[in-house]
């Protein structure tokens, strides 16, 4: 099953047994079924009443969102492009994030917001925020790297009772296909998984860069370098136990993710880290992110922004051999 | 509204820039269409009159920040078509320099164009801002820009024509009603027919205008910006038209009427205005072929010149983030 379908069947399944699921978003609705089309066919089945059409107005529609889910609803937000959930991120941060803190009332949204670039879509529509959330309190952010875990962590995200940024790869969409299982499946939020195991080093990942670690690894693996890789899965909460046990492990951490590295969440692992596990490490701790540029639209330029297989490769089996 | 006080050369050249947008955008949507293109890219077509009309009512000093079915406002504005296509291919010569993809990022203040903000409608109050800084500076210009249906339902929309009105700016805000909000209609994006009458709301006027007659767009902006020029600050103007290819090239926008399309394919803009031209014995065939003809010719040349341009150098990625 496709990424995107994974997505799809999350959706389907907690709509079909929780009604006070909806929908909302930019195109979503009628025949159309969104930009990507993840919801397409989703009004046949629900009617417009559960899978509705927004105006192109972010700010005001997440923000009724979470009117809704203080009444008990669980709206699942599509964000056309992540990109624009700036509009609305005034909402999100002040108010969603903090209701609970504030006065006790849960927020249980989902804002579903299509990330990440390499499709040549330029710096409007390419951009990962998730150190924008990452930093919040009070948000739950999740970044799905597999089908599997597309649709595990989509149906926790929809139960779980707080704000929930569930960030998806729009370059994984199509392009990667896995088993997923069928019925009820839920990734809890929290937990990272072991995509690879090995013994050199590590590479810690999410999203999009897990293919391309993945990738990595394998050639690694016919060079006699082992490369374990940690799929993160989840980046609020970090599961702080996993990236331990795997630093103490292999004791070389490479971290790789597709937003800017400046900052990036990649940034605060190192710390965490350097400060819980320095006495494990046998080498620095490398980073690969983007640039501290907008994403560029021109192949090379965007080719020569982004982390990939080939970058890791090289990153790795010079951290390897430190 | 469609009489207009422009003589004949002007109506000529006004009738050349809307062939030169129509000609660049279909063979544009062919080159893509052939899988020769990168990324996404927008048609304007069925937007002519609007984006022609309206930045021909500009003086050279005024600023303008124009949308992305707005290609005929970049190139009557004097960005040329060979800039404008390197940029749809990502190379080095194109106006962004490789930077950004289609129409955005499309700014030359040699041109007085500020570039294309994605999130919409953030140009609004960028271009209200532009509009202030002549006010305070006394400058006898102006400022314009365009918003669609859609992105008239943003909050934005509404607090920065308030801020225009409190402020006199002397700006011109278009709405290019084409009736689609990417796949969502009208009546899901507002409950009005009329945009312009929220001009009401914020106490200036609104203005409704056929945006397939060009002089009539013309004529209302040039309304426009005189009343802004002469400080009685900022104008609505609603053009009514239909987008006539999907919102974006990837889209066959299966979700619109076949019939509503049909009835406005009747409306075509370009063939309207050669035909009135025609018809008031302003220009014969044989000029309205040679000026085709020459269009032609400046677009095949400006694919031709994308074509053969590099990419951007790599090794420049980290370049051009901040002004020296
Ligand atoms: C804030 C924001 N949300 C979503 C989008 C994605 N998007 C791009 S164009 C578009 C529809 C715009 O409709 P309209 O303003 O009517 O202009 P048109 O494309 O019809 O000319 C949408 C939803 C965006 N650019 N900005």
């Amino acid at each position: 099953m496709t990424y995107l379908a994974a997505i799809r069947e999350a959706l389907q399944e907690e709509m079909r047994r929780d009604p006070n699921v909806l929908i909302l978003g930019e195109d979503v609705g009628g025949t159309f079924g969104g930009a990507f089309k993840v919801t397409q066919g989703f009004a046949e089945e629900f009617g417009d009443r559960r899978v509705m059409n927004m105006p192109l107005a972010e700010l005001a529609f997440v923000s009724a969102a979470t009117g809704m889910a203080l009444m008990g609803l669980r709206p699942v937000v599509e964000i056309q492009f992540a990109d624009f959930i700036t509009t609305a991120f005034d909402s999100i941060v002040q108010f969603a994030a903090t209701n609970y803190y504030r006065w006790q009332a849960p927020v249980p949204w989902v804002i579903r917001a299509p990330a990440d670039g390499g499709i040549r879509s330029g710096p409007f529509h390419s951009q990962n925020p998730e150190a924008w959330f990452v930093h919040t309190p009070g948000l739950k952010v999740v970044a799905p790297g597999t089908p599997a875990d597309a649709k595990g962590l989509l149906i926790a995200a929809i139960r779980d009772n707080n704000p929930v940024i569930y960030l998806e790869s729009k370059t994984l969409y199509r392009s990667l296909k896995g088993p997923v299982p069928a019925g009820e499946y839920v990734v809890p939020i929290g937990q990272a998984r072991l995509a690879r195991e090995g013994e050199h080093l590590s590479i810690i990942t999410y999203g999009t860069q897990l293919r391309e670690s993945l990738a990595a690894a394998e050639r690694l693996a016919q060079e006699g370098i082992e490369a374990e890789v940690l799929d993160l899965r989840t980046l609020k909460p970090l599961d702080r136990e996993a990236i331990l046990q795997t630093v103490r492990k292999t004791g070389k951490i490479l971290i790789v993710h597709s937003a800017n590295r400046l900052a990036g969440v990649g940034a605060e692992l190192a710390a965490q880290i350097a400060e819980d596990a320095f006495e494990w490490l046998d080498a620095p701790i490398r980073r690969l992110g983007g640039a501290d540029t907008p994403i560029p639209f021109s192949p090379p330029l965007e080719d020569a922004y982004r982390p990939d297989a080939e970058k890791i490769y090289r990153l790795a089996r010079e951290l390897a051999a430190y | 509204m469609s009489e207009s006080s422009l003589t004949r050369e002007q109506k000529i050249e006004l009738y050349y820039w809307m062939c030169l947008t129509r000609i660049f955008d279909d063979m544009m949507v062919a080159y893509w269409k052939q899988g020769k293109g990168l990324g996404g890219t927008f048609s304007q077509r069925g937007h002519e009159a609007i984006s022609v009309g309206s930045a021909y009512a500009l003086e050279p000093d005024d600023v303008v920040a124009p949308m992305h079915r707005d290609l005929g406002c970049y190139l009557l504005r004097g960005i040329t078509p060979r800039r404008i296509f390197a940029n749809l291919l990502g190379k080095a010569t194109g106006v962004s320099r490789g930077r950004d993809a289609n129409l955005h990022g499309m700014g030359d203040l040699n041109h007085n164009i500020i570039g294309y903000i994605s999130h919409l409608p953030q140009s609004l109050p960028v271009t209200v801002g532009v509009a202030m800084s002549f006010r305070y500076r006394n400058e006898p210009r102006v400022a314009m820009t365009y918003v669609g249906d859609g992105s008239s339902s943003a909050g934005l929309f509404h607090e920065s024509l308030n801020l225009a009105s409190v402020h006199k700016a002397p700006v011109v805000v278009i709405v290019e009603n084409n009736q689609y909000a990417y796949s969502t209609p009208l009546h899901q994006q507002m409950n009005i027919q009329d945009i312009a009458i929220r001009a009401a709301g914020y106490g200036i006027p609104g203005v409704v205008v056929d945006g397939n007659d060009v002089e009539a767009v013309y004529a209302a902006t040039k309304e426009a910006v005189d009343r802004a020029r002469r400080g009685e600050g900022p104008t609505l103007i609603e053009c009514k038209t239909m987008r006539m290819l999907g919102h974006a090239i990837h889209d066959g926008a299966e979700y619109v009427p076949r019939e509503l399309l049909a009835e406005w394919e009747a409306k075509n803009p370009v063939l309207r205005f050669e035909q009135r031209l025609l018809a008031e014995g302003l220009v014969d065939q044989a000029e309205i072929d040679e000026i085709r003809q020459r269009c032609q010719v400046e677009v095949a040349d400006a694919i031709e010149f994308a074509e053969q341009s590099p990419y951007p150098d790599p090794e420049t990625l980290e370049e051009g983030v901040y002004a020296p």
